[in-house]
């Protein structure tokens, strides 16, 4: 799609086509469900720690293009990457979605993940971006379950009814 | 030759001018994003024509004052003008008498007074409540609430693949503990017109009162309580041209008068002392507090220029917008439409293959198309139906023939797009 505004940029759609790491590690270290109960999205994420690095990680589950494209790209992103590298992703990812950084003017580690900079346009979409790397954290963090409702999560940020 | 395929090119009803109605309604003309605003989701609000506008500005420039309080004359023309707003309510919906009209804050509002006033002092433990599977949110949770506090039960009657109620099945949940019968006049999700007349007749020869959900109805059709003969029924103003924060609970005068108040305060109260107090009298027992006045009176205002174009009028063009769009869907590979009645008002929603309901709706928006997507607070029509949610184009009376061809546009361009 040609208009540079539009959230459903070609990598988007290819990710959404085509998704990276798409599966269930069968020996995960750690894992977590993440789902939005707003409207019905939920996916999985499961990953090996070998040490402090994340050496496999996997994502699956049912979602819109913006959901599924935003995990095949994280898990891209943070394949290889330390516990505390993928932590400074997952908070500059939702400072970028809800618009607490603008990645054109402010330092970032985000590189092309900045394709889902206009989420903060569309507060209902915000969630779509968000819910991968929500459920990243709880993975990490070992939360077998995670919500984008959960409200003692510290990933939770109330956006209007889906 | 099915009355769908005739449909085809656009037929609008005659002597209709869609195109004077929508001078009437300032927001349409706006361009969001540059493109022209194409508005098809009435069945979450509807838009506010400028004489209902001028009605609130009227209000609130020369007439704003409390209600059934002061003598002095701004109180008397406001009381006056609340009043005359609940006689013009009960007109439109063809009620015997106003004081069976309750201001209600909307629907949902409504669906609570009822239970608080009516469930809470006739159900209890055993007893049975009779929902559907086509039910809003608004229309189950606080008949949970109810069932959960006495220990009443929920039956719910089933759907067909088309999203029609099975009567069959309505009828044998009855029995001799079922109380009350609570039922959506048209769905929100799939646009199903249930055949109230029947169902109301089965519950009244069985004593049993039942309680309709206008809320989707009365923008659409001819709403005629005493002819329908139900108990209760409940609408919104802001689905009917009106504002926000107003709605309706009719109630048979008899049955309101055997009802417990449901908010306590000012204005409901006849004498009040520590010792004891007496209620007012229907209407007034149930509206507590300061209503909202200007909303009421909006609401009078909508429903007289809704008469004004006449409800018969208004389903006729939305009746043929439907069918045009219905007729456009069913022949686009990829799309399913989901709510296939014979009876249907104004709700079309759709899947498309491999694409996700809030792509549609964001891609769609680009376009200057606003629809709703979502479960449509009806999450059990989803699960019937195994879909997490829908897209909804929902259209009203000021939608056009042309809107219809921009929806079905947005809709190839989804496709081009997930491609």
């Amino acid at each position: 799609m040609s208009d540079p505004k539009s959230l459903y940029q070609e990598v988007i759609l290819d990710h959404n086509r085509k998704p990276r790491n798409y599966g269930e590690l069968a020996q995960a270290s750690h894992k977590a469900e993440g789902h939005n109960p707003l409207c019905g999205d939920h996916l999985t994420v499961t990953l090996n720690l070998d040490g402090e690095q994340i050496a496999a990680i996997a994502f699956q589950g049912e979602s819109c293009a913006i959901c599924k494209a935003s995990a095949s790209m994280m898990t891209a992103n943070v394949k290889g990457k330390t516990r505390q590298d993928a932590e400074t992703l997952i908070q500059e990812f939702r400072d970028m979605a809800t618009g607490h950084i603008d990645v054109a003017k402010q330092a970032h580690h985000l590189g092309r993940l900045t394709v889902f900079a206009g989420v903060r346009d569309l507060p209902t979409r915000v969630k779509c971006a968000i819910l991968p790397w929500h459920t990243l954290h709880a993975a990490l963090h070992s939360v077998a379950d995670t919500s984008t409702e959960s409200e003692n999560d510290p990933m939770h940020a109330p956006i209007g009814d889906a | 030759m099915s009355a769908r395929q005739t449909a085809l090119q656009p037929r609008p009803a005659a002597a209709f001018d869609v195109e004077r109605i929508r001078a009437d309604f300032p927001i349409l003309k706006l361009k969001p994003g540059g493109k022209p605003l194409v508005y098809l989701d009435n069945a979450a609000s509807s838009q506010m024509p400028q004489q209902v506008i001028d009605r609130l500005v009227r209000y609130q420039t020369t007439q704003h004052a409390n209600i059934h309080r002061a003598v002095h004359t701004l109180s008397e023309i406001a009381t006056a003008e609340y009043e005359e707003a609940r006689r013009k309510l009960a007109r439109f919906i063809n009620a015997r008498e106003e004081r069976e009209l309750i201001f209600t804050s909307g629907t949902t509002e409504a669906v609570n007074l009822a239970m608080h006033g009516y469930g809470r002092k006739f159900i209890g433990a055993g007893d049975e409540i009779i929902l559907t599977t086509l039910e809003h949110h608004s229309n189950i949770v606080p008949w949970q609430m109810l069932a959960e506090e006495k220990g009443a039960r929920i039956r719910v009657v089933p759907i067909n693949d088309d999203g029609e109620l099975l009567i069959d099945e309505y009828e044998k949940l009855f029995n001799e503990r079922t109380r009350l019968v609570g039922v959506t006049h048209v769905s929100n999700a799939l646009g199903s017109v249930n055949p109230l007349k029947q169902m109301i007749a089965f519950a009244r020869a069985r004593g049993v009162p039942v309680l309709v959900d206008g809320a989707q109805a009365a923008p659409h059709m001819k709403v005629d309580v005493q002819d329908l003969d139900c108990d209760f029924y409940a609408f919104s103003g802001h689905k009917l041209c009106g504002p926000t924060g107003i709605g309706i609970l009719y109630g048979k005068a008899a049955l309101l008068e055997r009802m417990q108040p449901f908010k306590g305060g000012g204005d409901m109260i006849l004498s009040v002392t520590f010792e004891k107090t007496t209620y007012n009298v229907i209407p007034q027992k149930f509206e507590a507090g300061t209503p909202p006045i200007a909303a009421a009176i909006g609401l009078g205002a909508a429903v007289d220029y809704l008469a004004a174009i006449g409800m018969d009028a208004i389903a006729a063009h939305e009746h043929a917008l439907l069918d045009y769009a219905t007729a456009q869907l069913e022949r686009m590979p990829g799309v399913r439409i989901i709510g296939t009645a014979r009876e249907k008002a104004a709700v079309l929603s759709f899947a498309l293959e491999g694409v996700h309901p809030h792509d549609v709706g964001t891609l769609l928006n680009q376009d200057g198309v606003a629809v709703r997507t979502g479960h449509h607070c009806a999450q059990p029509v989803m699960q019937r139906f195994k879909v997490p949610a829908t897209s909804r184009a929902s259209f009203a009376f000021y939608n056009t023939m042309a809107e219809v061809d921009a929806l079905v546009a947005g809709i190839r361009n989804v496709q081009k797009v997930f491609s």
